[in-house]
């Protein structure tokens, strides 16, 4: 990647970023297929950079794909997130910490329309009042979690016992970062490193010794598109996305995606098995697929954690190549085990993808 | 082969770095305005000929900045050159003349 011309952008699209006391909110999709990204994050911030974090559980969903796919009104919506923010201020935090890309496009959107029409902050005021008695006041900041880790990288660095190398050829790996579309591509000036060339991961990859590399479809959805999703006649189009990325960037050879958006992790995972499954093709080396990691278990494993604690064995896209890769140690026989060592379920060997069980 | 309900449509790529920009560039040279389209599709929405048959001036255009020449040259042969479209862009290209412009390129290209 070419670096000049985008410094020049990165410079321009910095944003303010607290440095500790974060009130965290999960991602609804997320900690139902990648639990171990929300505890990697949490252990992280708490055991290795020594931060306060809470996480509420009376916090909600901010209803983002149900307001994205016209089942949520703009005013439910707006009370739901008021009542989250009120929720933040009560257990005396000021810095709200969403770990989902639509959430922060979303939380970015209704302050946005607060500032430009006081009316529905108003509106939202009673609304909440009306429905739960609780007052609410805006964060001072915020920043969504792949932020936060994007400004501690280079402590993450410090202490961190892998970089992102070949172990054999001592070269450094080649990553493809996708920015999921809610981070930066409605307000620019909310993400870091806008929306052309966002920075926030390329920042990260490079802290750990990785090279980041461009392609022609770079900036294209990664094919969760709400509406090419949910409506099943429309999967073909959710598909027929992510194929258009795997196919532009498969000439680069990259050793794995890194994404900060739910979605985006979860749909280039998945759709890579269905792809081989339909069409007997696969994208990565040797018959495997292209790993999509997660900010988090990309930090999480540079720092030495068990990949099988964070959770990637759950990928349907087999990240051991890429473990081999960079050397990490770890048990090949705990793929499987539960968190007391017990037998968990194994899963069906893919017909067209290697996948090792 | 799993069926799974659903399949990849065809994947629909054009690689800017490998298409034939020649006409783009030689419209380029003679008509500057050409660059100032943002494809906003007022004129192809005003166009007599596009509502009695599929001729669009901001395909044309499309076209040629994928260097799609012969697509370009064949779309530009349905404008009846009434100029209406000139009238209603926001970004003052003179559409009329890239119609010319292309028609008159088909000499020197011979597509």
């Amino acid at each position: 990647m070419k670096q000049e011309g985008k410094k020049r952008i990165w410079s321009d699209y910095q944003k303010e970023i607290a440095d500790d006391k974060f009130y965290f909110v999960r991602s609804c999709i997320r900690q139902t297929f990648f639990p171990g990204s929300d505890t990697t994050y949490l252990k992280i911030l708490r055991d290795v950079l020594d931060k306060d974090v809470y996480e509420n559980p009376d916090h909600t969903t901010c209803t983002g794909i149900g307001y994205h796919t016209e089942v949520v009104p703009f005013e439910t919506i707006q009370t739901v997130v008021a009542r989250n923010y009120a929720l933040m201020r009560e257990k005396g935090y000021e810095n709200y910490n969403p770990s989902c890309v639509t959430s922060f496009g979303i939380y970015t959107e209704i302050l946005e329309t607060w500032h430009h029409f006081p009316e529905e902050k108003q509106k939202t005021r009673d609304y909440l009042k009306k429905a739960t008695g609780r007052e609410f006041e805006e964060p001072a900041n915020l920043a969504h979690t792949s932020d936060v880790l994007f400004k501690f990288r280079n402590e993450i660095a410090a202490k961190a016992k892998y970089k992102l190398v070949n172990k054999e050829t001592g070269k450094p790996l080649k990553v493809v970062d996708h920015i999921g579309c809610h981070y930066a591509k409605m307000f620019p000036n909310k993400g870091v490193g806008g929306a052309e060339y966002p920075q926030v991961l390329a920042g990260l990859v490079e802290a750990f010794g990785g090279e980041v590399i461009d392609y022609p479809e770079r900036r294209h959805c990664c094919g969760f598109g709400f509406r090419q999703y949910f409506v099943q006649a429309n999967r073909g189009y959710s598909i027929s996305a992510s194929k258009k990325k795997f196919e532009s960037m498969a000439p680069f050879k990259p050793d794995f995606i890194i994404t900060n958006c739910p979605g985006c992790n979860y749909f280039m995972d998945r759709w890579q098995y269905a792809l081989a499954e339909m069409e007997h093709k696969t994208y990565g080396e040797n018959g495997f697929g292209i790993p999509v990691l997660t900010y988090e278990e990309v930090a999480g494993m540079v720092l030495g954690f068990d990949p099988w604690e964070m959770g990637m064995q759950m990928h349907q896209t087999d990240v051991e190549p890429l473990l081999k890769k960079i050397g990490v140690e770890y048990d090949p026989s705990k793929k499987f085990k539960g968190a007391n060592g017990e037998d968990l379920p194994l899963p069906e060997k893919p017909n067209h993808i290697k996948f090792e069980v | 082969m799993v069926d799974f309900g659903f399949a990849p449509i065809e994947i629909n790529i054009h690689d800017l770095d490998k298409a034939d920009l020649r006409l783009s560039a030689w419209i380029s040279e003679r008509d500057e305005t050409f660059k100032l389209c943002i494809a906003c599709g007022s004129c192809t929405a005003t166009c007599t000929a596009g509502k009695f048959t599929k001729f669009s001036f901001r395909e044309m255009c499309h076209s040629i900045r994928r260097g799609e020449i012969s697509e370009a040259i064949a779309e530009s042969e349905k404008c009846m050159l009434c100029g209406k479209c000139t009238l209603a862009c926001p970004r003052n290209v003179n559409t009329r003349n890239i119609v010319k412009l292309v028609r008159k390129a088909n000499q020197n290209f011979k597509v």
